[in-house]
């Protein structure tokens, strides 16, 4: 009668962890972020977000949203002002209508849209092609979600944009989704627009899902910035992502949205409302307010990155560091080969060295080889002293 | 005025001491366009001087700034100005604006002891001819001057590496 639950708990012992889980591989920033926290005095220029707090409007209105007593749930969606307030953005942003009813899902970040859009079309099997470099969630969240993910590469020599050949020759019966995140993380580079009609194209030619990443659209520099929900031919087929995290510099606030065809909304709100019901009344409320009256200090942030986008990308390239001129986001992802090490070598150098830590290329995919991503999300002083050191480090390496 | 010159005054009014070369390369412009933009901005009065933010209290612990709201009798044909001026040429006047509501000038002394501001008001500022009244506020604690944190920074608290 006893023997039944030993047996099983030594099974238990060996299979805890779900095998799916055990052979995801670890985040590679996640172990750079342990040395570099161990190291005193850095100036990290590795960090992914804004190093502006939310503009104070708008924590006021969160604030303001406790004193009022928003403490209860919301409809599993989000909140129909905040989504009217979502579609009214894209419609003043792009000229495009989604239904605040039906086309518009608020996520706990971009992350969760990330996760939910891989869950709602994937069937085990489903091959998803990834641009790489990119953000680290993408390919992880296919593989949980039961899919295979599919790099594909894109170089300098491109200036990190993908090539329609390599794209295609990516594609298999089994591909259903192309996952993109233009401007990018972390080479900084947005779309073209030939290369945004060949992405489109694509989709059309192959039968393709696109989902695209746009929480950095609003941080687009120098040329206008372009959204695939403009392209009406894949109006069917595009999950487009968002957030409220960088653009207004929201990161802590777990904010974000999915806006995609009515069935794949439905699809992704079913597994959102089991697994988070809903994301925070505060931060829905938030932002609103956000939306509503947060452009003028987005624009003040977007000059001041636009600012420190110049200055990092001219200093890098004098120090000899070939580095292509971002267009968006926050980050610069520096050619280093010419220091003859490795991004890991660079990486964990430049921090025992010179007290700065920047991420390892590879942390992005492994082609992101011989380069660093360097993010100016920081003060011009911080980023000033920085420049300085790691051209100190570059002139003892090369 | 040009955009240029306008994100030159945003970069300059954050940081006066950063080099024109640095501006230049903000800016995607070259070290002598912005060097020139500035020595113009200085030649038409539009930047007006460069100074420290000076945190008085570590200086002088026995000293105190004070705004004191003046009431004036204008003058046909000056209306205030005359007045005013009266007033901003003592050295140990900071500020002078006039404003609206229900008093006229405002005026901002700072770092001074007690017994000074309370001479400067009673000889000179009060004994004005047009000077109607005066009401004088001590500062108690300053928080924030010139858009800087007087004490302490805010504290990071982003972690040094994400995704």
């Amino acid at each position: 009668m006893s023997t039944q639950p030993i047996l099983y708990t030594q099974n238990l012992e060996k299979r805890r962890v779900a095998q799916k889980v055990q052979d995801l591989p670890p985040s590679g920033i996640r172990r750079f972020f342990d040395i570099v926290a161990e190291t005193p005095g850095v100036i990290s220029l590795g960090v992914g977000e804004p190093d502006f707090v939310t503009p104070w409007h708008i924590c006021e209105a969160g604030i303001h949203a406790l004193e009022t007593g928003w403490t209860s749930y919301t409809a599993n969606q989000g909140m129909t002002p905040l989504r009217k307030a979502i579609s009214k953005f894209m419609r003043q942003q792009f000229g495009v209508e989604y239904n605040p009813q039906s086309e518009i899902l608020v996520t706990v970040g971009g992350s969760e849209a990330i996760d939910l859009a891989c869950r709602a079309v994937l069937e085990p099997g489903d091959e998803a092609i990834v641009l790489q470099p990119s953000f680290v969630s993408y390919a992880p969240m296919v593989t949980m979600a039961g899919g295979v993910p599919v790099p594909v590469y894109c170089y300098a020599a491109n200036r990190f944009l993908p090539t329609q050949s390599a794209i295609e020759s990516a594609v298999t019966p089994r591909t259903k989704m192309l996952m993109i995140n233009f401007p990018n993380n972390p080479t900084g580079v947005a779309l073209d627009r030939s290369t945004f009609d060949k992405i489109v194209n694509v989709v059309l030619e192959y039968d393709l899902l696109l989902v695209s990443d746009e929480v950095y659209v609003p941080l687009s520099y120098d040329e206008e910035p372009l959204s695939f929900c403009t392209a009406s031919e894949i109006r069917d087929r595009l999950i487009l992502l968002h957030g409220f995290s960088k653009a207004w510099a929201m990161t802590g606030w777990r904010l974000g949205f999915a806006l995609a065809p009515a069935d794949i909304i439905a699809a992704m709100n079913k597994i959102h409302q089991y697994s988070i019901m809903c994301t925070s009344t505060i931060a829905q409320l938030a932002a609103i307010e956000a939306l509503e009256h947060g452009e003028e200090a987005a624009l003040a942030m977007k000059r001041e990155y636009d600012r420190r986008r110049r200055y990092v990308t001219h200093a890098l390239n004098e120090m000899g560091l070939p580095t292509v001129e971002p267009k968006g986001a926050f980050y610069v992802f520096p050619d280093i080969r010419g220091t003859g090490l490795t991004s890991e070598e660079f990486a964990l150098g430049l921090l025992k060295e010179e007290k700065v830590a920047v991420v390892p290329g590879t942390a992005f995919g492994e082609c992101g080889e011989g380069h660093i991503r360097c993010s100016y999300a920081s003060s011009m002083e911080a980023l000033r002293k920085a420049m300085e050191r790691i051209k100190s480090f570059v002139g003892r390496h090369s | 005025m040009l955009n240029k010159d306008f994100e030159i005054l945003e970069i300059l009014e954050r940081d006066a001491r950063i080099s024109p070369e640095d501006v230049a390369a903000m800016l995607g412009a070259e070290p002598a366009e912005v060097r020139k933009r500035i020595a113009d901005l200085e030649a038409n009065g539009t930047i007006l001087g460069y100074k420290a933010i000076v945190n008085q209290e570590r200086v002088h612990t026995d000293r105190i700034s004070c705004v004191i709201e003046v009431c004036v009798t204008p003058e046909r044909g000056y209306g205030f100005d005359r007045v005013a001026e009266r007033i901003y040429r003592f050295p140990e006047v900071r500020a002078v604006y006039l404003m609206s509501g229900s008093y006229d000038l405002l005026v901002i002394i700072e770092g001074k002891t007690m017994k000074e501001i309370a001479q400067f008001v009673i000889d000179k500022l009060a004994t004005l001819e047009n000077v109607r009244g005066t009401a004088t506020r001590f500062m108690l604690k300053k928080y924030k001057e010139l858009g800087v944190l007087l004490e302490g920074e805010e504290k990071v608290h982003r972690m040094p590496v994400t995704p």
